[in-house]
């Protein structure tokens, strides 16, 4: 048991993007505690951040400025970061990743494109119960169906699977509502909620779906790049 | 599917999945590198089939040197090893001044002639006779051996032997006679060589003096074989046989020589255009996966995300290549041993000069080398890809199509 149940830790991040002479900040000093068990959903305008504040606190990007730490390690701090191998590692450790787009390999069944990330690396006690997380999704029946014969919110279905393969501790999704209709974007808020509050799995979701942002338990707004009201 | 604590989806698997994806363009791409191997196999199986007939029809001349009247080296060789038009005669009193020579263990004056005949095949063609010493020819060609019957009764006796195509073609046993076109003089077919593979096969023998007579060419000869003694030493010898005067020596050696230079033309040629055919479709290799990539850069991105390392990707991208390569090379290789026949066909109707026997020669050995090759190529083709693809990073690589 860790002495601290704060799983990432941003201070004043920022994160500069420049067009030409301009400089654009898509999050401008912002600071935020993501506990272990945390359910929180990032909402706001188009160009508010959300996206660019996800991709921060999952270490897909660095930020320009401010300290990020993730798991008790500090991944950026004073305009200095980890590599991308180092990254890579804390990644693989920690987080799954689900996207507006599905991703899945076209030419691999459901059970493949879920077993794909033990190519690359399996956290230790993972893939015990594959089975039983592809049932928990309602995919039992679906193991050796190609993506193609899928609905939409199956294939997110099996994309959320793809991501919690290796136990990960946080699960970020971005926009995973946006390629469906409303009956089955509330579907996968549900599916977000049950493995938040019973597995323990902290969330971090960007949507603009205000209903589905209704099932997390935590509401963080933003607008050009810094926090605009919080639930 | 049952699904096992120990289960995960092998790299290989996943690369072979991805290659079949955009099945045509794969498809494509390997019949390119199929292609290339084929040529290459084959221009290999040539090189060294046409130097093993070669070798293997000079060996069977049963002399190593042939002394014939001075003209053009090609038709020297040309005539030792098949006959030929455009003969040159030297008088036969060269064999004495030969057989005086200590070195000579043995030799056998011969006349070739030849005339169209225009009842064989279906515009007629020309038919090679040899005319030959009855008591030494044998004796240097202790190979051939007879089919039915023997070598001739007399010196002069109005018969012939007949090699083995020669008499399928004309349909010819022992006993049966032969008219030599535009002649008119029949002979009495005496014996029916053996297939030896050699130019002997489609040859027609008579004796010496009787061809001579025949043809009007008393006293003359077109070569005589010589059998060098193994003490010898066959420079001084050649040396001395330059100073007889109106004839040229040719030496087996100098026809390997000769024949492998007429044809190292053609190998150039045929050289430039499989390396051309590899680097077109090594070309073609990068632009499949290098596309490929491209294609599939977010779905690189949601790799790495999940936890694939920079030398990850780039071993998929690489297997991805190398699958590519060795389906192409193992292609290529069948390719080229199923049509290894049709390539000789088509190589003796180009060559100015081919050997009997098999002309295309394909071991496993070569197959292996030349798939080893292709894959070696496709292997340095595919680090471009590959490392385009290892170096993305994943948020890039997942914005990348949006842009």
């Amino acid at each position: 048991m860790k002495a601290t149940t704060a799983i990432i830790e941003a201070e004043n991040i920022k994160r500069i993007y420049k067009r030409g002479a301009e400089e654009i900040a898509a999050i401008d000093g912002l600071s935020l505690t993501v506990n272990r068990g945390d359910f929180t959903a990032f909402v706001g305008p188009s160009g508010s951040g959300k996206t660019t504040l996800l991709n921060l606190l999952g270490c897909l990007d660095n930020p320009s400025a401010g300290k990020l730490v993730v798991n008790g390690r500090t991944v950026h701090e004073n305009g200095r970061g980890l590599s991308e191998s180092q990254l890579t590692r804390i990644r693989r450790e920690l987080f799954g990743y689900i996207f507006q787009k599905f991703y899945l390999i076209p030419t691999l069944t459901v059970l493949e494109n879920v077993l794909v990330p033990f190519t690359f690396f399996r956290k230790e006690g993972a893939g015990q119960d594959v089975r039983q997380l592809l049932k928990k999704l309602g995919l039992e029946g679906r193991m050796n169906h190609l993506p193609a014969e899928l609905s939409g919110g199956e294939m997110q279905r099996v994309a959320i699977a793809r991501a919690l393969v290796n136990r990960p501790e946080v699960l970020l999704a971005d926009e995973p509502t946006g390629n469906l209709d409303s009956e089955r974007s509330l579907e996968i808020g549900q599916v977000l909620k049950k493995l938040n509050e019973e597995e323990g799995l902290t969330v971090l979701l960007v949507t603009h779906n205000i209903e589905l942002a209704r099932t997390a338990r935590v509401i963080i707004g933003l607008k050009d790049g810094k926090r605009s009201q919080a639930r | 599917m049952k699904v096992k604590n120990s289960q995960k989806i092998s790299l290989f698997h996943i690369a072979w999945k991805n290659l079949a994806r955009k099945k045509t363009r794969s498809l494509l791409t390997v019949v390119g590198i199929a292609l290339a191997t084929w040529v290459l196999i084959s221009l290999f199986g040539f090189n060294s089939g046409y130097k093993n007939s070669l070798d293997r029809d000079i060996d069977n001349l049963g002399f190593q040197m042939l002394v014939v009247a001075k003209g053009c080296p090609y038709e020297a060789a040309t005539l030792m090893l098949k006959g030929g038009t455009g003969l040159k005669y030297m008088n036969e009193d060269v064999v004495r001044l030969i057989v005086r020579e200590p070195e000579v263990e043995s030799v056998t004056p011969m006349l070739m002639q030849v005339v169209f005949d225009p009842n064989k095949g279906q515009s007629g063609g020309l038919t090679a006779f040899l005319g030959v010493d009855p008591a030494s020819f044998p004796r240097l060609k202790p190979g051939l051996s007879f089919k039915q019957g023997g070598w001739f009764t007399d010196p002069a006796a109005l018969e012939v032997v007949m090699g083995y195509e020669a008499a399928e073609l004309e349909q010819r046993e022992v006993g049966d006679l032969y008219l030599i076109p535009e002649k008119n003089i029949e002979l009495k077919v005496v014996g029916v060589l053996g297939r030896s593979g050699t130019q002997d096969d489609g040859t027609i023998f008579l004796p010496l003096q009787t061809l001579q007579k025949i043809f009007g060419q008393e006293g003359q000869l077109t070569s005589v074989g010589i059998k060098v003694s193994k003490e010898a030493n066959l420079a001084e010898f050649e040396e001395k046989m330059f100073k007889l005067p109106d004839v040229q020596v040719v030496s087996l050696t100098q026809v390997k020589t000769t024949i492998m230079t007429l044809v190292s033309t053609a190998r150039i040629l045929v050289f430039s255009i499989a390396l051309i055919a590899i680097l077109i479709s090594i070309m073609g290799v990068i632009n499949t996966v290098l596309m490929s990539v491209m294609e599939r850069q977010k779905e690189i991105g949601i790799l790495k995300a999940m936890g694939a390392l920079a030398g990850d990707v780039f071993r998929l991208v690489w297997l991805e290549t190398s699958l590519l390569c060795l389906m192409g090379g193992v292609l290529g290789a069948a390719l080229a041993l199923g049509t290894s026949r049709l390539t000789e066909y088509l190589i003796r109707k180009l060559l100015p000069f081919a050997p009997s026997g098999g002309l295309i020669s394909i071991g496993a050995t070569l197959i292996l080398t030349a798939i080893g090759a292709v894959v070696l190529l496709g292997l340095l083709s595919g680090i471009y890809p590959a490392f385009r693809a290892a170096r993305m990073r994943p948020l890039e690589a997942i914005r990348s199509e949006e842009e």
